[in-house]
């Protein structure tokens, strides 16, 4: 197949420079051109990863094993990033950051801590709003409606968030996912007519084998992984269209982390995936686009082998090689 | 969160038409508009029930202020009552007012050292450990009691001849009921919260504190007096004005335990102040439950006024909790 | 010149002994309510004995019995010991249970209230004025219960035709079984609400958060994950209402009429005028006949009733708990 150069061209970083070149007046919004309605399809280079000769030589001093996932088959733009700056008090957490949130790939923020990764993955949900100093500004888009007009409890539903430390509440396995449902239709649903969704939802976050047995168990009483599996099952019940992940894996141990990773990489087709990491490995086992965030910018923007093997700016190459973090 | 990076140089402002936030838009935030029928219902409810309370409270302070007030002549807190025609002629209730006094301050005086000692055996020693459960079972369950019952049990304990020198005895037969035996059932109302007050105390220094001083050499007892106790200070303090505060507000230990009385009966034939603390007499709150048109009194002016000087006792010692906790929360913890 | 070397208490203050000294001294609490339980009892036991499981039932009027036993310490004949308390049981039964059960859902709604919707200003009010109404002393209640209540009660809400239309039996003068849970109510629900609020701010806000981010909106994360997890703690705040409005003796005697009368809901609406009188104030009322040793008997019968009740609600409060902890517990 012939490669397509990944669509970034639109999204050049912003390092405290004007976007505009004149000096009066308000920087003009960038628009993404999206030229026909229909969700426009594209195809990704394939990873370049040497099969079999061992890692990849990168030249920007970053080291791992080889990538193992397949490169994505497609991808639908779902989400817009266009000019976000979100701020707390006087505090600036987020800086102007633009991106694009596609289905059928992952998208991974990195950068080290207090960054405004956090910060960024909670305004597409607009869980920022719960803090009473947040401001935002600039637009973020779903499906190409601004989620500010959409009624906060419904975006919370397309677009839905596992956190870092796993929490699920304090009822069985499936009433944690039947919570989700129950509480978005209007009646009271019986438990046989939601039981085929809440093994659907296990089903598809891994966890249907490991619990089918009992459903009616404690859901504090499993295992840290388990749990975590259970928050992203409860996260797909509510069928979202994209689903944010906040360092998912920093509480676990590895086997579980692996086992959620596999289970992220699975989901990408069905869902848009946001996935915030500190873990620069992790980042580039699963990701297909990263974007480095330092101190509120956004630093690069690029495909994972880009971005971990020849990335274009020097506060990133210095980041990826460990120089700071 | 600031970060100072270790290679990298400082980013320059970013060159910005507008200050930062112009843009901010509220939004669709979220009101109860979408909210179902049952959950907007729910809501209304809670405004309700909450304005409502407050709508009471306030009632129940303000009616009791301007009764109090209208009522209240100085006089009264240091007349005692005497037998009279019109409510006007029958005098104060000080008798009451230094009644309330000395019962609380008996209570207190039996109630404080004996609840720091059970919280420090429960915090720092505790065993056997089927004791310290028991222990904590009881207290609980001396917190549970009726005062009523407290009340009737008292009158065994002070009918004993063994007793008799707490009270009025006459010709074998004890009375066994006086400033004594009031005081010291009423500090049984106030040991629980003695007791949870100083455990909690306790409870809160980390045990390197402890550690350090047994390190040189110093006793349990010593570490305790010396350096844990006066650290809890304002916890003991919270406890005995939250135990006072009941104490003062208690009527069925006093209406039981220290005869039905309007003025101080002093035993005859015993030194001061014994004689009046083995005597009968009356406490604020027996003197409103009298003055009621439920008691033998039926003077609801004075009753008023009665209940507006425990009031403000009360209003007081809350203040006062407040106070303690405010400092305490300003001086610090041990956690830096 | 070991002198130098002793620790300033000496010998004379070791750990050993002090241990000791307090040991005895929690001991000598524990026997002191021993002594309490086991003396009520032994107290009682005379009016249980001669009454046997009749003296839970209902059988003639209690103010009969009441003098009957009086007199015949007074006279020199045999004691008389009947006693037949369901009436007062039933009263008690009656206003306890309205009044928590008023205070159980008010105080529920005002928590959540306090915690989550009102309005910052509204909650730094509300606080202080909770934990002053839960400090207020009960004869206070009482008295405005007594003089402005009861007075309004009687004259403005009673109709002159259903005082006539009981006025064989009984008089509605607003000493009331609706004077009693009214007060009642308000006196235990400030407690039940600072527990509750207590309780609803202990939840983990991870809980919470996570339910917003699913996109449940505020009310029913705040009751069906808040109030769920609170469970514990609103079970604990409606035990100890439970207990203190069963043990409340003075301010029911001052509001709920001097009549041990069995207010009867198949009376219609006109019961909720009627007087009554719970356990606790017959203790109260009839305090100066103490020494006379059938009536004695009688009341510590009555206190006895009152512990067993108490202890039993403990004992209830302390089940649901444990199992209620299954879910929330890792």
């Amino acid at each position: 197949m012939e490669p397509l150069t990944p669509d970034v061209s639109d999204f050049r970083p912003r390092i405290g420079g004007a976007k505009s070149d004149t000096p009066s007046g308000p920087p003009p919004i960038r628009r993404i051109p999206l030229e026909d309605p229909e969700p426009a399809t594209e195809a990704l280079p394939p990873v370049q990863n040497g099969n079999g000769n061992g890692p990849a030589p990168h030249s920007s001093g970053f080291t791992a094993a080889k990538r193992s996932i397949k490169a994505p088959q497609f991808s639908i733009r779902r989400m817009e990033i266009d000019d976000v700056s979100v701020h707390y008090g006087a505090k600036e957490a987020v800086k102007r950051v633009s991106l694009p949130v596609r289905q059928g790939e992952v998208l991974s923020l990195i950068g080290p801590s207090g960054c405004g990764k956090t910060t960024l993955l909670r305004s597409l949900n607009r869980l920022t709003e719960l803090t009473s100093s947040a401001t935002l500004s600039g637009r973020i888009l779903l499906d190409d409606v601004d989620i500010t007009e959409i009624e906060p409890t419904l975006l919370r539903r397309r677009v839905t968030m596992v956190f870092q430390q796993p929490n699920p509440f304090p009822m069985s396995v499936f009433d944690n996912i039947a919570y989700v449902l129950r509480e978005q239709g209007s009646r009271r649903a019986r438990k046989k007519t939601l039981e085929p969704a809440v093994h659907s939802a296990l089903d598809r976050a891994g966890l249907f084998e490991e619990v089918k047995d009992n459903l009616d168990h404690p859901a504090l009483k499993l295992s840290g992984g388990q749990q975590q599996r259970l928050c992203i099952a409860r996260a797909l019940a509510a069928e979202p269209e994209v689903l944010l992940l906040d360092e998912p894996c920093s509480a676990l141990d590895p086997k579980s982390t692996q086992v959620i990773e596999d289970l992220i990489v699975r989901l990408r087709d069905q869902v848009a995936v946001v996935i915030v990491t500190h873990n620069l490995q992790q980042a580039y086992r699963i990701a297909d686009h990263v974007a480095f965030m330092y101190l509120g910018d956004l630093v690069e923007y690029n495909s994972a082998t880009a971005l971990f093997g020849s990335p274009r700016e020097q506060r990133t190459r210095e980041y990826v090689s460990g120089a700071f973090g | 969160m600031q970060e100072t990076p270790l290679t990298v140089p400082p980013i320059p402002p970013p060159l910005q038409a507008d200050p930062p936030g112009a843009h901010q838009r509220k939004g669709a935030v979220e009101g109860s508009a979408t909210w179902s029928l049952t959950d907007r219902i729910g809501l209304a409810i809670c405004w309700t029930l909450g304005l409502f309370f407050c709508a009471i409270a306030i009632a129940i302070v303000l009616y009791l202020m301007i009764q109090g007030i209208k009522f209240l002549r100085p006089e009264m807190l240091w007349t005692p009552a005497a037998a009279g025609f019109s409510e006007s002629e029958t005098g104060g209730f000080s008798d009451a007012l230094f009644g309330t006094m000395i019962v609380a301050t008996l209570g207190i005086a039996l109630a404080l050292p004996t609840g720091i000692a059970i919280a420090v055996w429960l915090v720092e020693y505790g065993r056997p450990a089927a004791l310290a459960r028991i222990t904590e079972s009881t207290i609980e369950a001396i917190a549970g009691i009726p005062s009523i019952v407290l009340a009737l049990f008292g009158t065994v304990i002070f009918s004993s001849s063994a007793l008799g020198f707490l009270s009025r005895s006459t010709e074998g037969i004890v009375f066994g009921r006086s400033f004594f035996a009031a005081g010291a059932m009423l500090s049984l109302v106030a040991l629980p919260l003695i007791v949870a007050s100083v455990r909690e105390g306790l409870n809160s220094i980390p045990r390197h504190v402890r550690e350090a001083s047994y390190a040189v050499g110093k006793t349990k007892a010593a570490t305790t007096r010396r350096i844990l106790l006066p650290t809890c200070r304002p916890q003991v303090a919270t406890g005995a004005m939250l135990g006072l505060g009941r104490i003062i507000g208690d009527t069925a230990i006093i209406v039981v335990l220290l005869g039905a009385t309007q003025n101080f009966a002093p035993v005859e034939g015993a030194g001061f102040p014994f004689n009046y603390l083995r005597g009968a007499g009356t406490t604020l709150t027996n003197f409103v439950y009298e003055a009621s048109p439920t008691g033998n009194l039926n003077q609801p002016q004075k009753a008023y006024a009665a209940a507006f000087v425990l009031l403000l006792m009360v209003l007081a010692l809350n203040a006062a909790v407040d106070v303690v906790h405010r400092r305490a929360r300003k001086a610090g913890t041990w956690s830096h | 010149m070991e002198e130098q070397f002793q620790d300033e208490y000496g010998p004379k203050w070791s750990d050993q002994r002090v241990e000791r000294m307090l040991g005895a001294l929690v001991c000598g609490v524990v026997a002191l309510l021993l002594a309490l339980i086991v003396t009520v009892f032994v107290r009682a036991w005379p009016s249980f004995s001669h009454n046997g499981l009749a003296w839970f039932s209902s059988s003639g009027s209690v103010e009969d019995q009441l003098n009957a036993i009086s007199l015949s310490a007074q006279t020199s004949g045999e004691y008389v010991y009947t006693f037949h308390a369901w009436p007062l049981i039933w009263s008690t039964l009656l206003i306890t249970g309205a009044a928590v059960l008023i205070a159980l859902v008010s105080a529920l709604f005002i928590a959540v209230f306090i915690v989550e919707f009102a309005p910052e200003w509204m909650s730094n009010i509300l606080q202080p004025v909770i934990r002053f109404l839960a400090s207020v002393p009960s004869v206070i209640y009482g008295l405005l219960g007594v003089l402005v209540l009861v007075p309004f009660i009687g004259n403005h809400l009673v109709t002159e035709q259903q005082k006539a239309s009981v006025a064989g039996v009984i008089s509605l003068t607003g000493y009331s079984l609706m004077a009693a849970v009214l007060v009642l109510t308000v006196m235990i629900a400030p407690l039940m609400v600072s527990i509750f609020s207590d309780g609803l701010r202990a939840v983990k806000p991870g809980w919470l958060e996570g339910s917003l981010a699913l996109g449940v909106n505020r009310w029913r994360t705040t009751w069906k994950i808040g109030v769920r997890s609170a469970r514990p703690a609103i079970v604990a705040g409606t035990i100890l209402a439970v207990a203190r409005a069963i043990g409340e003796a003075v301010m029911l005697a001052m509001v709920s009429g001097s009549v041990a009368f069995a207010p009867n809901p198949a009376d219609g609406l006109i019961f909720v005028y009627e007087p009554s009188r719970p356990l606790a104030p017959t203790i109260v009322k009839n305090i100066d006949q103490l020494s006379s040793p059938p009536f004695n008997a009688t009341l510590f019968s009555i206190a006895a009733f009152l512990l067993f009740s108490a202890a039993l609600f403990s004992l209830a409060g302390w089940t649901a708990r444990r199992a209620m902890r299954k879910y929330l517990m890792p």
